[in-house]
């Protein structure tokens, strides 16, 4: 049913529906809306799961780590420096191959502090071994935790839902919420595999010395690619029980004879959409490659999407201080080292802490790169707000 | 669930952590799991810190636990252990005991707001803390357990603060069993375990164990020192109900600490030619104080 609804709102309902075990809460803004509201279904019945209030994020984690591994559904929620303090719980639920849902609200890390969106934070863990998978919009977001119960479940692996904070989560539009019998007939219940069991007991996090480690870090990475297959299916069937195509490896939009294409992921490409809708009447053809998911990186669907174009610009809400664009190097890493030649590649950070990213900003970035590649930008830099000995 | 006075007092022994672990000759955590698995029983679920423990019993593939084992981090023990019995609430199992482990740095120091949390929400669940009074597993370093004059790698010239008292902290949570053992009397301990499972809500069992390494002494006085560290008063033995003392276990004949420290190689420096230090009168300032406070 079509509701007009709250990002955060929208999601709780949603993961209410997937019916987790165990839920463990700690606010953070622009987190905390999605907990209070699963706080308050669980308490007025609609959810029959434990709701646990813990005392830090670090907690929240270790709370749906041990909940997965006694064979409960677990989610969390979380954002920033919340998901930084969780940070080697994170590692270890991906270790443990437990498959968790967490969403992430993404956000900006201190210092300064910034409750303002970017996505450096889920940035920050993306090589945790968990699926990280990005909403373009409220309606995505929420059916992407639908379709995150499923591939965690049948990949074991853990997976983040990002939405970016404020804009996605605070924001009111128009959400189609499935109803709870056709989430159920989407994704069955919880069968684990290995859980804490005094009838079958096993130890569980165990330590490896040097002569097994190596390898659980390569089924790991395995794991990883081949969770491609169960993203894509998953998506497939989403579109086929829901009538929406949401989620799956990579979206474009005017791509096919597009002289310039730039790579986004987030909310941010709904402006890009716009941009291309008006550069297309202008006579200008420039067109959009969406990371859907971000771990596993889609590399064979970014190379096939964009081998005939010559001219490519990666804009992301993140940056690795002192090496540049994070995005940017992936989807450099996507082409043969051969077909990298002869390529603009261009890569522009914006929108950092929560620093608004126009129309035309965007069209500036465009007109930049149309006349030559730009190795690295800070998008909308205020250079008065800058004197020359920081630089 | 209530025991009589039979059960409760019967030694177990169930091999629910086996022989052939890697802890060194005496090590009194080696034997505190043990007895705690035993009285625990084959419906448990050990969700154990990082640390010596979990480093001498849980070699992949090689574990020491016939009980299931669930092992994360060095400081969320206590949080995984609430996820568990979330999980068991949730999903309408059990009923199990959910034991959570750690040594006395997981417990005292960096899993202290995870324990403290697991406390003020009111899992079912029973806190072992193993306490040997250093971080043993890196070598010996301070914790907040070290007590007074011990020397460690990180105070070499001796300790100079008094030991955080865990087991006065957990009472006043509000938590409706806490209980202090040593590893020389299995049935006093076991009798503890069984006791604290029969209790709903969270529990808190503090167990001394002596570490022959990073105390320096020989491994068979393991059991002659924990007798010792209760009969000069350093070590209370006692449980607690619902915040009030309801039980100590009173020394026969009070010994005066040098006896104790003499023992041990972290307390050499305290002895001059054999003279005490007058640190030495601060240990026993100590002991006298724990006896006046609990009529030891």
């Amino acid at each position: 049913m079509l509701k007009q609804i709250e990002g955060s709102h929208a999601v709780a309902q949603v993961v209410a529906m997937c019916r987790p075990n165990v839920i463990s809460a700690y606010p953070i803004t622009p987190q905390t809306h999605i907990v209070e509201d699963l706080a308050l279904i669980v308490g007025q019945g609609g959810l029959h799961a434990e709701f646990v209030n813990v005392e830090s994020e670090f907690a929240a984690a270790s709370v749906v780590l041990g909940a997965s591994a006694a064979g409960a559904r677990a989610y969390s929620a979380t954002t920033s420096q919340g998901l930084l303090l969780m940070s080697e719980v994170i590692y270890c639920i991906a270790g443990m191959r437990l498959p968790i849902v967490l969403t992430i609200a993404n956000r900006a890390i201190s210092a300064p502090l910034s409750i303002w969106n970017d996505q450096q934070d889920s940035m920050a863990l993306r090589d945790a071994g968990w699926i990280q998978l990005h909403s373009e919009d409220n309606q995505e977001a929420a059916d992407l935790h639908i379709q995150a119960f499923r591939i965690a479940e049948e990949t074991s692996l853990p997976v983040m839902v990002c939405m970016d904070g404020f804009i996605l989560t605070h924001a009111f539009e128009p959400v189609d919420i499935p109803d709870a019998k056709e989430i159920d007939a989407f994704l069955p219940a919880f069968t684990p595999a290995n859980i804490v069991d005094p009838r079958s007991p096993k130890g569980i996090g165990l330590y490896a010395d040097p002569r097994f480690y190596l390898e659980t870090r390569y089924i790991l990475h395995r794991a990883m690619e081949r969770s491609e297959t169960t993203i894509k299916k998953v998506s497939a069937d989403f579109l086929k029980a829901f009538g929406r195509d949401s989620g799956g490896f990579i979206k474009t939009y005017k791509i096919e004879d597009a002289d310039l294409v730039i790579v986004s992921m987030g909310s941010v490409v709904g402006t890009i959409k716009q941009l291309i809708d008006e550069l297309e009447e202008e006579g200008k053809k420039v067109g959009l490659l969406q990371i859907c998911s971000y771990r596993p990186f889609p590399r064979h669907e970014v190379y096939h999407a964009l081998k005939d174009k010559l001219n490519i610009v990666v804009l992301e809400k993140s940056v690795s201080l002192g090496r540049g664009g994070i995005l940017a190097s992936d989807v450099r890493w996507s082409f043969p080292r051969a077909e990298k030649k002869g390529r603009n590649f261009s890569s522009f950070i914006a929108g950092l802490g929560g620093r608004n990213i126009s129309m035309d900003d965007l069209r500036y970035m465009v007109e930049k790169v149309e006349r030559e590649p730009v190795e690295l930008e800070f998008l909308g830099l205020k250079k008065e707000l800058i004197s020359d000995k920081e630089v | 669930m209530t025991q009589s006075n039979e059960e409760l007092d019967r030694v177990e022994k169930k091999d629910l952590f086996t022989s052939g672990h890697r802890a060194c000759g005496g090590c009194g955590q080696a034997m505190a799991a043990r007895m705690v698995a035993d009285a625990s029983g084959e419906n448990t679920i050990a969700c154990v810190a990082t640390g010596c423990l979990e480093v001498f019993s849980s070699p992949y593939p090689d574990p020491s636990w016939r009980i299931p084992f669930l092992h994360s981090l060095f400081e969320n023990a206590a949080a995984v252990a609430s996820g568990v019995e979330a999980a068991y609430k949730a999903l309408n199992k059990g009923p199990v005991n959910i034991i959570a482990q750690g040594g006395d740095g997981s417990t005292a120091d960096i899993g202290f707001q995870c324990i403290s949390g697991m406390f003020e929400r009111g899992h079912n669940v029973l806190y072992v803390c193993y306490d040997n009074e250093a971080y043993m597993n890196t070598g010996v370093q301070r914790s907040s357990f070290t007590p007074f004059g011990a020397r460690t790698t990180t105070t070499p010239m001796g300790n100079r603060t008094r030991k955080k008292n865990l087991p006065l902290i957990a009472a006043d949570h509000g938590i409706p069993y806490v209980a202090t053992a040593t590893v020389d009397d299995f049935r006093d301990l076991q009798r503890k375990v069984k006791t604290a499972l029969s209790i709903e809500g969270p529990k808190y069992i503090h167990i001394l164990v002596p570490c022959p390494l990073g105390w320096g002494h020989a491994g068979e006085l393991t059991v002659k020192i924990c007798r010792l560290a209760k009969d000069t008063g350093l070590y209370p033995v006692f449980e607690m109900r619902d915040g009030k003392v309801t039980n100590v276990k009173k020394i026969p004949v009070k010994v005066p600490v040098e006896e104790y420290l003499k023992l041990q190689g972290r307390y050499k420096h305290l002895f001059k030619k054999g003279v005490p230090t007058p640190e030495v009168a601060e240990i026993q300032q100590i002991a006298n104080e724990n006896i006046e406070r609990f009529n030891l």
